[in-house]
């Protein structure tokens, strides 16, 4: 039947995430977990979630993991145009606003929830934020997916305005640390990159290196 | 998308109209005390690896129509291009169907480039048809080739979101094929042990799923040559009945000894029966 073809066994999801994005002096930090799942199956336990866009502007994904490839990809498409057109590099808010356009004129059949981040020359370091529904706002710090239920309280009380950049590594992989330990569809590693006039760092923090928490 | 024009909202893409009329339909036909036909499935184990020389793909051969076996040696593992290949799980029909049209366009791709296909370009064309169909084509496959970029592997859910892995596993017997590999995958395994290990991934998917069953079918991809291993290992042989005397089988044998009915008279009567002429002329159906 129709109903067995599109059924939850079939969707590959990852509304259960944690993605983050905070700004600094000079650029963004970035981070998210690596689970995607089909209903309470793993499908990928790796998953990279952190999608670049143009050379300094990448997205957070959460939601439908077809829906966010889809639009990346297009957004990506769009971007590059747009950007050989101007013959300079884009904005991250030209970025944000493609995300939001798609995000908002398809709301009722789309399922995403993207965080966009990047480095650009004329305002540095931007976090902006395309929830489900298509509504776009610049944020300093931003959270996204299942398990940004649960840091919503650290990450309002540990944020600083002014962090450096190692200072804001260290607030990202231990507020996506924390989500992953509480949201059971968060899991796997943490994925890690800065986006910055220099271009981009990317890392990986295992399972066994993540920060330690002590839990009573 | 360059020019500068007045946005007309185009009204493009798929209807999905004659779902929701397929849904009522099928209501109203339940009501009736009827069942409308269950396509075809393949519940299914496919899976792949890739390992120091290009991947190995590996699929079972059972094709099942609700309960029942529709088909015990269907070939899962469909031909894309020459140096790219794709295992099929879920509606055999979908499977079937989306991996010749995006064969078909991709060879008219590469003459187009004077080029060999790449995986990822396969994979892109089928990500964007699946997604534009929002998941109705029921076709998750698992996507492998080598080419001048290097050996790579694709897995493809039915609603058009793709992952790049080294190793992955799709349909029904999955589960018990991911267990194999999460326990015995290691990087720039050597050919024999990376055929090895998806056999005994697919292996574990027929013993431990109803959805998988029959042989083990093989492909291994390398730059420049493909092994199409069907089958790679007949694990399920159909066995023979026992009981045999002189090499007869006893049971289901219905022929009697020579003797069993006691001969009271015979009569042995010649019939003279001519031998017509017969010569046989053959079409040429070539």
């Amino acid at each position: 039947t129709l109903e067995a073809c599109c059924s939850r066994a079939w969707t590959s999801c990852f509304n259960s995430t944690s993605i983050m994005a905070v700004e600094f002096e000079g650029g963004v930090v970035i981070g998210a977990d690596s689970r995607t799942t089909t209903g309470a199956y793993i499908a990928n336990r790796v998953t990279d979630k952190l999608t670049p866009i143009h050379e300094r502007i990448f997205c957070c994904r959460s939601g439908s993991a077809a829906d966010t490839q889809a639009i990346a990809d297009a957004v990506t498409y769009q971007l590059g145009f747009h950007s050989i057109e101007l013959d300079e590099a884009p904005l991250v808010q030209t970025a944000a606003s493609l995300f939001r356009e798609m995000c908002y004129r398809y709301r009722e059949e789309l399922m995403a929830g993207i965080i966009v981040a990047g480095w650009d020359p004329r305002r540095g370091g931007q976090v902006y934020t395309v929830p489900v529904g298509g509504m776009m706002t610049r944020q300093p710090v931003s959270v996204g997916g299942s398990g940004s239920s649960y840091i919503y309280g650290y990450v309002d009380s540990n944020y600083r305005a002014g962090m450096s950049k190692e200072e804001c590594l260290k607030f990202t992989a231990e507020a996506l640390t924390l989500a992953m330990e509480r949201d059971g569809s968060s899991g796997g590693v943490v994925r890690l990159a800065v986006v910055s006039e220099q271009g981009v760092e990317r890392q990986v923090i295992l399972g066994n290196q993540l920060p330690k928490f002590s839990t009573v | 998308m360059a020019t500068v024009s007045v946005r007309q909202y185009h009204r493009g893409g798929f209807s999905f109209e004659n779902c929701k009329r397929n849904a009522l339909l099928e209501a109203d036909i339940n009501k009736l005390g009827f069942s409308s036909p269950a396509a075809r499935k393949t519940g299914t184990t496919i899976c792949g690896v890739v390992y120091k020389d290009g991947v190995v793909l590996g699929a079972d051969t059972r094709a099942t129509e609700g309960m029942v076996v529709a088909d015990k040696n269907c070939s899962k593992i469909h031909y894309i291009s020459p140096n790219v290949y794709c295992c099929g799980a879920g509606t055999a029909a979908d499977t079937e169907m989306t991996t010749q049209i995006i064969s078909s366009n991709l060879e008219l791709h590469s003459l187009s480039t004077g080029r060999l296909p790449r995986v990822a370009t396969a994979n892109r064309m089928l990500k964007q048809m699946l997604f534009r169909y929002q998941g109705y084509i029921g076709a998750a496959l698992v996507l492998g080739g080598v080419d001048s970029t290097g050996p790579q592997l694709y897995s493809i859910y039915p609603h058009g979101s793709t992952d790049k892995l080294p190793y992955v596993t799709m349909g029904s017997g999955s589960l018990a094929a991911m267990a194999v590999f999460e326990d015995r995958y290691k990087p720039n395994m050597e050919e024999e042990e990376a055929k090895r290990l998806v056999r005994d991934a697919i292996a574990a998917g027929i013993f431990n799923d109803l959805g998988s069953g029959s042989n083990i079918d093989l492909c291994v991809i390398t730059k420049g040559k493909v092994d199409y291993l069907r089958p790679h290992d007949v694990a399920n042989k159909k066995g023979v009945r026992e009981d045999k005397i002189n090499g007869r089988p006893e049971t289901g044998n219905y022929r009697y000894k020579h003797g069993t009915t006691g001969v009271l008279t015979k009569a042995v009567t010649p019939l003279n029966l001519e031998v017509v002429e017969e010569s046989v002329q053959t079409m040429d159906t070539s």
